[in-house]
């Protein structure tokens, strides 16, 4: 029985080794340049990759193990620093979080250049004997290779501790991921820093990928699988804190490893419970310092009703798509569908994310459950269809309301994660809770009530829910509330000196984005026929995130535009081309490049200033 | 594939295309396909290369009833929703006469579901979900390859000769792995009564902690593992139980395992002497199957894999129907579909009237290591219908 | 009665007494000046008055209610009008709309969904703005106003909830000395008209002379004169603390 703990404990703290090293460079990254890094996924698969390559040239000994992985690391380091220099160098002004649509379009360039190069089947690297044999313990065996790794964690720990602490470029890191501004005042040259940062970073990712090859294979999953966990060990240590991160992953690791023991099934979701319990005590991580009050450097725009000239714009688009049915195919049709859902999905983020101060990572949460609120009432309780259009949204918006207590009282990244974190919760009950949603298989038969069935008539009933819904966002925005809110992202000071209660007012906004999610689920659930747990993951609250992103947070046309254009990017290049990843990527970073401040806040900035000259 | 890339890329023009009136004479007939071809590409690819190779034999043939075939793909990214927007195109703008295709089960669920609410005809696959044929099966509805139901039951009889007492599961989490580990554990207790079932491992699909999987179901000393893991998972779970011994002196059922797309990624770690289903591409010669590998080798130059074959005869089998229906009316082809028999690189197969299930079947045999690589050796070929309920229970399941 | 009163108010931070012992009081359109060399508790004097900081002991008293350790929102609820160090405003609002929203927020209209805000109070905010000269530049968006006219802007939005007292953190920090003035002087009127108290720290000595009615100085964490500016200016121990460290007037 002892025995069995201690290799279990064992397992876990290779697990966490494992964890640590990807987490370590996503950490510093985040810390000194605050770019969250979704690539940084990628860059791990191609660790992988890359070190297949070199290791399976290689004699299987350990010494050219060892070079073949520092190999791979310097590889990994040159290609970070490039990554660095060509194109995030470009975008350091722009709004926070754009980072993030832009190494999302790394992400997804990546993934088709790995498969071009490497093809679409698993890598695996053959092992030597050495990395098979094992240590007993009682009559249980641990691998040596486990061992190997759990020493390596702290190794590495203990290297960057030094490197930080020692040496003057780590001082200017650890200052800089206290004080960016600061240390640009100190005349340091911040670029250089941010390049060698990034190899760094890039290195770490590198060395995680190559030293997981012996425990499996390089293959074209890898990217996206780590990715999360590494976030939530990045959060749940504190963001920007080495040591934090080595905690988070102790703490992850070794509660998953029993964890399996105990409950198998909790592998689907136990690490973003252990992350939102930590955030709900601790709100900045383990080890992390309460991020310094600082304006927001977004909200230096004066926000504006749209003048009169972009009204009438709006209201021609808004006839035009009224009128679409009459000179679109059904085809056209489903896509014009699908862009009044995500334009009024985009639009309760933005009211939250942009006014409101708050970005999530996991708006699907509350999409999804509007969406299976509508297929059980409707299925489970045979209730009419606009019962559950009526549902769908109460019920999102009370979930939102419980989870927003612990939410709102969080802020910038920690509130993101904390968002993802309950809609991975939502998700896995979703999963999980088979005979009521029928599991990853979903609910189907979802279809509209008989008057609704024509798909003209549901086009034209969700196009007019989904306009009222997002110009009800529009008004509650320049009505009193929405000013209050706005305040209290400007000036947390200011609005707590003439009395507003900010908590309650992201609370309120949080609710009524929840809601406004939900009516956009049900609709989608009806237009689609069916629900999935799909609607509540990751990815789908990461659409969200892009559309939003991408059309600009700092006006109201921006959702709406961003809606548009990136779901009929996406749905055109899935018909156009095997290489869609790579085109939307590579269509991504371009918008970013061309339009820094979303493609509608650009167009307006450009405006004004035709209007000025 | 790149005449039909460029007729999707017509389709995505502003306009739509207006419908065509085609004569019943010499137009080909349309077939829309959807796959996870970006979001699964190890299996997706070589069932795409399969699909193709048919087409083009069954075109060079002359087709059938004197008009070609030709298949119009779609990529899903593994995603139902986008799948059932992209039926809708299929079927709308491209007037397909009937559509095909889908890996994941939830997709080809969600597929079968938009047939049923258009009143076209679906042929699934590769989907395994067994409610595609039972629960939710529907009279425009029909699927090919063995379901999970088959799998478990193709195995079950190696299975119980292991006699042992003690089992393990590990499967991913998710409607295929639940499936099989339910059907498995009925199978098994209802052959070897006293068998006893004393843990489960549920790792999350694509992130399994394999070393933890591996160390909590050694503790439990098991007689016997059923294996249902597949993938990057399946490699990661390997590696971690040879290590550390978990398959030393115990009896291994796998569901799969056998499958090229799965085995060859195992290499000289491959274990050997567990049971499974798959694919013994390198050492099948009779005819049929020997036909096939020849001319995918001579067209693609790979070997093919268990995707290729089912995307080939998924074809064959979309052929004999129209056949036998003697129409792409796609109520005609709802009921004559029923009982065509057609060719497949394992031999005849058949459209079954009682549940549209296909009785192709799969190879089992047990695993072995040949020159560094994984293969499979003392196979037999299991035909689909000697793994299928009977017409009572089946008709039980099946909504009338 | 006294606007403020303030008895015995202490806080230690790990053993260091910052604030020790601290009473004084401010008189309905007095204007009170907080002076000391740097590291004397100023800044934690005045955070424990706008509750930043809740107190180890002693006690506030605003209009005779006690306020002791009460949130910053609901020491602002209670008539405490405040002005930043480092200006705080709302940056994507104009002049007036900032100044809208200090009266919706005044008049508890803040969960209103319905009709715009900029519809609300825009005269009573013009007013306000006209009566600290910031007229002309209503429709500003806050985020491109010179830092002069951020300081007027900060103290027509703490009017808007007719402050019983206000409390002014280095109210001249970063500006020109003729602005210095005027801001003080306006600031002055401002107190008669309102019968406003006004409690502030300033560095500039020409500024805490020139306006204030009293001047407390405190010296690691104790009072340790009160009195008018000619009795400070005239105070022995005074002379010696800001002789001592070296700091005399001018500001920073």
């Amino acid at each position: 029985m002892l025995s069995t703990l201690l290799v279990q404990l064992l397992t876990g703290l290779s697990g966490a080794s494992s964890l640590f090293l990807v987490s370590a460079g996503l950490t510093v990254i985040f810390g000194v340049t605050r770019v969250v890094n979704f690539s940084h996924g990628s860059l791990y698969m191609l660790g992988a990759y890359t070190g297949w390559s070199i290791l399976s040239r290689l004699p299987r000994e350990p010494l050219p193990f060892i070079l073949g992985v520092l190999l791979t690391v310097a590889a990994l380091a040159l290609l970070g620093a490039l990554l660095e220099r060509l194109l995030l160098r470009r975008i350091y002004a722009a709004p926070e979080l754009l980072q993030l649509l832009f190494t999302f379009g790394v992400v997804l360039v990546v993934q088709d250049a790995t498969q071009a190069i490497w093809g679409p089947n698993d890598l695996p690297l053959p092992r030597g004997r050495w990395l098979r044999s094992f240590v007993e313990i009682g009559d249980a065996r641990v691998p040596l290779y486990d061992l190997i790794l759990i020493a390596i964690g702290p190794a590495v720990l203990a290297a960057l501790w030094l490197l930080l602490t020692r040496t003057r470029w780590g001082t200017l890191i650890r200052a800089a991921t206290q004080d960016r501004e600061m240390v640009a005042a100190l005349g340091v040259d911040q670029k250089r820093l941010f390049t060698s940062v990034f190899a760094l970073g890039a290195g770490l990712a590198g060395l995680a990928g190559a030293l997981s090859l012996p425990d499996g294979s390089a293959n074209l999953q890898m990217d996206l699988s780590i990715i999360t966990d590494a976030f939530v060990v990045v959060v749940v240590g504190g963001l920007g804190s080495v040591p934090g991160a080595f905690l988070a992953s102790i703490l992850i690791g070794v509660l998953q490893a029993f964890g399996i023991v105990v409950l198998p099934q909790a592998t689907l979701v136990l690490v973003f419970v252990i992350m939102a319990a930590v955030l709900v005590v601790r709100p900045n991580g383990l080890l992390g310092r309460p991020q310094a009050i600082r304006e927001n450097p977004a909200s230096t725009t004066l926000i504006r009703p749209a003048e009169p000239a972009l009204r009438w714009l709006g209201l021609a688009a808004l006839i035009l798509a009224a009128a679409a049915p009459l000179f679109v195919g059904p085809f056209l049709l489903s896509v014009l569908t699908e862009m009044a859902v995500a334009m009024l999905f985009a639009a309760a983020l933005h009211f939250m994310m942009g006014p409101g101060g708050m970005a999530s990572f996991g708006h699907a949460a509350w999409f999804g459950l509007g969406a299976y609120a509508a297929a059980l009432a409707v299925k489970g309780l045979a209730l009419p269809m606009t019962a559950g259009l009526l549902i769908a949204p109460l019920l999102a918006g009370t979930a939102a309301a419980l989870f927003g207590w612990f939410v709102v009282r969080l802020s910038g990244v920690y509130l993101a994660m904390l968002t993802l974190a309950f809609a991975q919760i939502v998700w896995a009950v979703m999963f999980q809770a088979v005979d009521l949603t029928g599991g990853d298989n979903g609910i189907l038969g979802v279809w509209p009530a008989q008057w609704a069935t024509d798909r003209l008539v549901f086009y034209w009933l969700t196009l007019a829910l989904c306009t009222a819904a997002t110009l009800v966002l529009r008004t509650i925005l320049y009505a009193p509330f929405g000013y209050a809110l706005r305040g209290a992202r400007d000036s947390e000071l200011r609005a707590a000196a003439i009395g507003l209660d900010a908590t309650r007012l992201r609370h309120a906004a949080f609710t009524i984005a929840g809601a406004a999610a939900g009516l956009a689920g049900s609709l989608a659930a009806f237009s689609k026929g069916s629900v999935f747990p799909g609607f509540i993951a990751i990815s789908r609250s990461v659409d969200a995130l892009l559309m939003v992103l991408l059309g600009g947070v700092q006006s109201m046309a921006g959702p709406i535009v961003g809606a548009i254009a990136y779901t009929g990017l996406f749905d055109l290049l899935l018909l156009a081309t095997d290489q869609w990843r790579a085109v939307l990527g590579l269509s991504i970073i371009v918008l970013v490049l061309a339009f820094p401040q979303g493609i509608a806040g650009t167009a307006h900035r450009l405006w004004l200033r035709g209007k000025e000259a | 594939m790149s005449i039909t890339r460029r007729s999707a890329l017509a389709a995505a023009g502003l306009l739509a295309t207006p419908a065509i009136v085609r004569a019943q004479g010499n137009t080909p007939i349309r077939i829309g396909e959807i796959n996870s071809y970006t979001a699964a590409p190890a299996f997706t690819l070589p069932y795409r290369n399969g699909w193709m190779l048919a087409v083009e034999q069954v075109n060079a043939a002359g087709g059938v009833f004197g008009r070609k075939i030709e298949v119009i793909s779609r990529d899903d990214a593994g995603r139902p929703p986008d799948a059932i927007r992209l039926a809708g195109e299929l079927l709308d703008d491209q007037k397909v006469d009937l559509f095909a295709g889908s890996f994941l089960s939830n997709i080809g669920l969600a597929l079968s579901d938009v047939a049923k609410q258009r009143k076209k005809l679906f042929v699934g696959g590769e989907p395994l979900t067994d409610a595609m044929v039972w629960q939710n099966g529907h009279r425009y509805c029909y699927r090919l390859r063995p379901s999970t139901y088959m799998q478990a039951a193709m195995l079950v009889d190696d299975a119980a000769k292991l006699n042992a007492k003690r089992w393990v599961t590990v499967s991913p989490n998710y409607e295929y792995g639940q499936s099989v580990v339910k059907w498995f554990k009925l199978m098994l207790s209802q052959k070897q009564p006293g068998v006893e079932f004393v843990g489960e491992q549920w790792p999350a699909l694509g992130k399994i902690d394999a070393g933890a999987t591996a160390a909590a179901l050694a503790a439990l000393k098991p007689d016997a593992i059923l294996n249902a893991t597949f993938g990057p998972d399946l490699t990661n779970f390997v590696r971690q139980g040879n290590t550390r011994g978990l398959f030393e002196g115990r009896g291994v059922v796998s569901v799969l395992t056998g499958e090229p797309e799965y085995l060859d990624p195992l290499g000289e770690e491959t274990p050997e002497g567990w049971i499974v289903t798959g694919y013994p591409v390198d050492s099948l010669t009779d005819p049929a199957n020997k036909a096939f590998i020849d001319a995918y080798k001579a067209r693609f130059n790979e070997t093919p894999k268990m995707g290729s074959v089912v995307g080939h005869a998924l074809i064959a089998s979309i052929v004999a129907g129209i056949a036998k229906s003697g129409s792409t009316d796609t109520e005609k082809m709802a009921d004559g579909f029923a009982g065509a028999s057609f060719d497949t690189p394992f031999g005849k197969a058949a459209w079954r009237a009682q549940d549209h299930q296909a009785t192709l079947g799969t190879y089992v045999g047990k695993t072995a290591l040949k020159g560094g690589k994984g293969t499979m050796v003392n196979w037999r070929y299991v035909d689909g219908s000697a793994a299928l309920p009977s017409d009572d229970e089946v008709k039980k399941m099946r909504p009338a | 009665m006294k606007t403020l009163a303030v008895t015995a108010l202490s806080r230690s931070f790990g053993g260091v007494r910052a604030v020790d012992g601290v009473s004084f009081a401010v008189a309905p359109g007095e204007m009170l000046a907080l002076i000391g060399p740097n590291g004397a508790g100023k800044s934690t004097c005045f955070n424990l008055l706008n509750g930043q900081l809740r107190p180890d002991t002693g006690t506030v008293h605003l209009g005779g209610r006690d306020i002791t350790g009460l949130s910053p929102r609901r020491i602002a609820r209670h008539g405490v009008g405040r002005t930043f160090q480092i200006t705080a405003t709302f940056a994507s609002m104009t002049a007036r709309e900032n100044v809208q929203l200090a009266l919706l927020a005044h008049h508890r209209q803040i969960w209103r969904f319905l009709r715009p805000a900029p519809q609300h109070h825009a005269r009573e905010a013009d007013a306000l703005l006209a009566q600290v000269g910031m007229a002309e530049q209503a429709d500003r968006a806050a985020a491109i106003l010179a830092y002069g006219d951020l300081k007027r802007l900060e103290l027509a939005i703490a009017l808007a909830a007719a402050p019983r007292l206000l409390l002014m953190d280095e109210p001249t920090a970063g500006m020109a000395p003729a602005e210095r003035t005027a801001l003080m002087a306006l600031t002055r009127d401002l107190a008669n008209q309102r019968q406003m108290a006004v409690l502030f720290t300033e560095h500039d000595m020409d500024v805490v002379f020139g306006i204030a009615d009293r001047i407390l100085v405190l010296d690691r964490g104790r009072l340790v004169a009160e009195g008018t500016p000619e009795t400070i200016r005239a105070n022995p121990a005074v002379r010696a603390i800001y002789l001592g460290t070296g700091a005399t007037t001018g500001g920073h």
